[in-house]
């Protein structure tokens, strides 16, 4: 018998779980390669994910909305019940990824080994205790979720039900011994706390996993303390858990500072000006201030490249290219498309990459590798009015941009006071790799590019 | 002086009960009369009206024809003209004889002419009485669907006096479903004052942590015996008693399965569309977040009531039945 393990992918190479939106498959099911299996949600962006191979779904290890870890198997197919099973190709790949991650097995190796048929035994659960795949009743799924236990754990409970069911009382009864600490917690480290010591027959975590530190409240219980009409209770979207998680880690990770500087934008503004018309027949989109601002940005981190790059314990990656993420408001929520190699783009190339993404990030048009990746970010909060702001820094980078909104000011220029269209730039820059001189040059670069251009600039 | 004084008590069956309701209103409110076949001078097949004749006189126990929609309709006609009447069906299966005067006049009128209908049908129900399939119906679904009535079914003597008040002095057509075999199976002490039992609130018979069972009728009866069977085994089951249909007290329903994660709905009458089905799309659309079973349901096959003994036991729900499938929930 053929099994292939299905795994959560990983959709982003920051990206350490995904959640199940919706199986479109269920066991028993036939399904063909490529044909959607199910549909996930990562930090920002919601993803069909195409079966790896033809086959019948044998199993579904996690339910609806459940958490997963990236690399965990998720699901089985049967590649022998199909019509291609005469093809080996599927069927010799399956063993590969529990080879390749071991800590992701379900099972002890040792017990692995001693079955027969290795290739199914990995999702196999030692007798009397986890059935996985088991079901699970709403209410069993509503008290693992008060109780913060996670799927991986909750597949440990013995259950007394039918067919080894968790019942009600199983849980609770687990709750209360988990509680006086007595058996072994699969734990969810948080922020890179060493594993505790795993009970023998749970499955490791596949990978360090943040858990939400938004802990699950019962609406209804809130609504006695906030009754209605005068308080109206929302749940949270994925992406604003995930928002808020992103900045809860980058306030935790990064000692912040912050470098403000003036940046004079009337050049620019005249550039922008002139070649509006033109620009907008011979592209199809307005010329707008980001690409000279990102234009701007690659161009000070040739100069200082150490803006660009990432902290591994006590060793600093540069990193050679530059990814340049772009904070964009969308209808679901922040979401940060990113310019891949920008330092290869001349400005007309940065334009209409940057028009791309807006456009797809407002019409929901994204993929998983548009988020993904990121080098450095720069947010525009100018265009909700704000003067000044102070960026958090989108992990793991360094150092982020944030642009305030462009005014005609008083400026001293010659000791004589002039009219000039101005912005105030925040850098926020992580202080355990970037010091005040650094940060303030960059900055200083940034705004010496926006306002070097001059009425001989082509657009 | 009220002052240390013992509330005065006394020992009813279920039938005894339902006649002390009526006399009770009958004393009280001038405007309360009763019509039905035999109920005057015979006292009525079950003898619910026996003696009421001479207390109150044949104007207000009023021997009718042996046609339901007459009885009804001028039941309704009267109410209309502000009197309070009580009609009785001889065995609730004949009300189909009266359907059209229920559910287009009675159940409609206050809606169409804004005129309140303030009447009560009662409908000596169900098996377990050797009645056979034209003396057994328990029809209370038949009139669960419809929009203007309200329908209650006691299963203690104690309600069936308070919901047997509160439907005569409800403004609105009340079905009032009545076991037969309760009559004289159940007897209670219950207080001899003028209590009422107000409609669509539901009670708990008895309280239980495990498992809830949802009944009224008869089969709180069974209920109540299958929990005691299921307390041996150390099940805790609640019997919830919803005393009336309609209106359906939803909130009990949902606070108790909440409490114990677990439902089976016990009623006599047949299992298809009846009033189980409801309460159980109710609770796996309002609690399904709370459910650690599946919603079951113990009822009558679609049959009607056999006459032979042995297949009136089989097809008929009981306290065993219950307990059966309240193990195979507490396994589950």
């Amino acid at each position: 018998m053929a099994k292939i393990e299905v795994v959560m992918p990983q959709l982003g190479e920051s990206l350490t779980e995904g959640t199940i939106i919706k199986w479109h498959k269920k066991p028993g099911d036939k399904v063909r390669k490529d044909e959607t299996l199910l549909e996930i949600s990562t930090d920002k962006v919601d993803s069909e994910i195409p079966s790896p191979a033809s086959g019948v779904v044998t199993r579904l290890l996690y339910a609806e909305q459940t958490t997963v870890a990236v690399r965990e198997v998720i699901a089985e197919i049967d590649t022998d019940s199909s019509a291609k099973a005469s093809t080996d190709a599927p069927a010799s790949k399956a063993p590969a990824p529990a080879q390749s991650l071991p800590a992701s097995s379900t099972v002890p190796a040792a017990s692995a080994q001693a079955t027969p048929m290795p290739t199914t035994a990995l999702v196999q659960a030692p007798a009397a205790m986890a059935v996985p795949g088991r079901f699970y009743s709403p209410l069993v799924l509503n008290i693992a979720r008060e109780e913060a236990i996670p799927m991986q754990e909750l597949e440990t409970v013995p259950g007394t039900g039918e067919g080894g069911r968790v019942s009600k009382k199983d849980l609770l009864a687990y709750v209360a011994t988990r509680k006086s600490g007595t058996p072994g917690r699969v734990p969810g480290p948080a922020f890179g706390g060493a594993p505790a010591p795993l009970p023998s027959h749970a499955p490791a975590p596949a990978a360090p996993r943040i858990e939400s530190m938004l802990k699950p409240v019962d609406g209804g219980e809130l609504a006695k303390k906030y009754p209605p009409p005068g308080h109206e209770i929302r749940q949270m979207s994925n992406i604003l858990i995930k928002m808020s998680e992103h900045m809860v880690r980058s306030v935790h990770t990064s000692p912040h500072v912050y470098a403000i500087h003036e940046c004079d934008m009337t050049n620019v503004d005249k550039v922008r000006r002139r070649n509006a018309d033109s620009f907008l027949q011979r592209e199809g989109f307005k010329l707008t201030y980001t690409p000279f601002i990102c234009d701007a940005i690659v161009r000070a981190i040739k100069e200082y490249p150490l803006v660009n790059s990432v902290l591994e314990g006590d060793k600093i990656v540069l990193k050679k290219f530059v990814n340049l993420g772009m904070a964009v408001a969308s209808e679901n929520g922040l979401i940060v498309p990113v310019i891949k190699n920008a330092e290869e783009r001349n400005f007309i190339g940065l334009a209409r990459a940057i028009n791309d993404l807006a456009t797809r990030a407002r019409t929901k048009r994204l993929t998983p590798a548009d988020i993904e990746g990121g080098t450095f970010t720069v947010t525009n909060y100018g265009v909700f009015g704000t003067m000044v702001g102070i960026p958090i820094i989108n992990q793991p980078q360094v150092a982020i941009l944030g642009t305030g909104s462009i005014e005609k000011r008083p400026v001293v220029i010659n000791d004589a006071i002039a009219i000039r269209s101005t912005a105030y730039f925040t850098l926020a820059f992580d202080h355990r790799i970037l010091d005040g001189a650094l940060g303030g040059s960059f900055l200083e670069s940034v705004v010496r590019h926006l306002e070097g251009y001059d009425d001989a600039t082509i657009i | 002086m009220r002052k240390g004084k013992i509330k005065p008590m006394k020992t009813l069956t279920y039938i005894e009960a339902i006649s002390e309701g009526l006399r009770d209103e009958m004393r009280r409110d001038p405007t309360v009369f009763l019509l039905g076949e035999d109920i005057g001078a015979y006292g009525g097949a079950f003898k619910v009206t026996k003696g009421f004749i001479e207390e109150f006189g044949a104007d207000r126990v009023i021997d009718t024809v042996l046609a339901e929609g007459a009885i009804i309709g001028a039941a309704t006609g009267a109410a209309l003209a502000g009197l309070r009447p009580v009609a009785e069906m001889q065995f609730s299966d004949f009300v189909a004889n009266g359907f059209n005067q229920i559910v287009n006049v009675a159940a409609k009128y206050h809606y169409r002419n804004f005129i309140p209908v303030p009447m009560v049908v009662r409908l000596p129900s169900g098996g377990g009485i050797r009645g056979g399939p034209f003396h057994s119906a328990s029809t209370e679904a038949w009139f669960f669907h419809v929009p203007g009535l309200k329908l209650v079914a006691p299963s203690t003597p104690y309600d069936a006096k308070g919901l047997m008040k509160a439907a005569i002095r409800d403004p609105n057509p009340v079905l009032y479903f009545e076991s037969k075999f309760l009559y004289r199976h159940v007897k209670a002490e219950i207080p001899d004052d003028d209590y009422i039992v107000p409609l669509g609130v539901a009670d708990i018979k008895r309280e239980g942590s495990d498992i809830t069972v949802v009944a009224y009728g008869t089969a709180v009866h069974w209920a109540l015996e299958a929990a005691g069977k299921l307390a041996a085994d150390g099940v805790s089951v609640e019997v919830l008693d919803l005393r009336s249909l309609i209106p359906l007290d939803r909130e009990a329903i949902l606070a108790s399965v909440k409490k114990t994660g677990k439902l089976l709905i016990v009623h006599e009458a047949t299992i298809t569309g009846g009033i189980g089905a409801e309460i159980a799309a109710l609770v796996s659309s309002a609690a399904f977040e709370y459910l650690d079973a599946p919603i079951r349901r113990v009822a009558s096959p679609d049959t009607p009531v056999p006459y032979a003994p042995t297949l009136e036991d089989y097809v008929l729900p009981n306290a065993e039945k219950v307990a059966a499938e309240l193990r195979s929930l507490a396994a589950y």
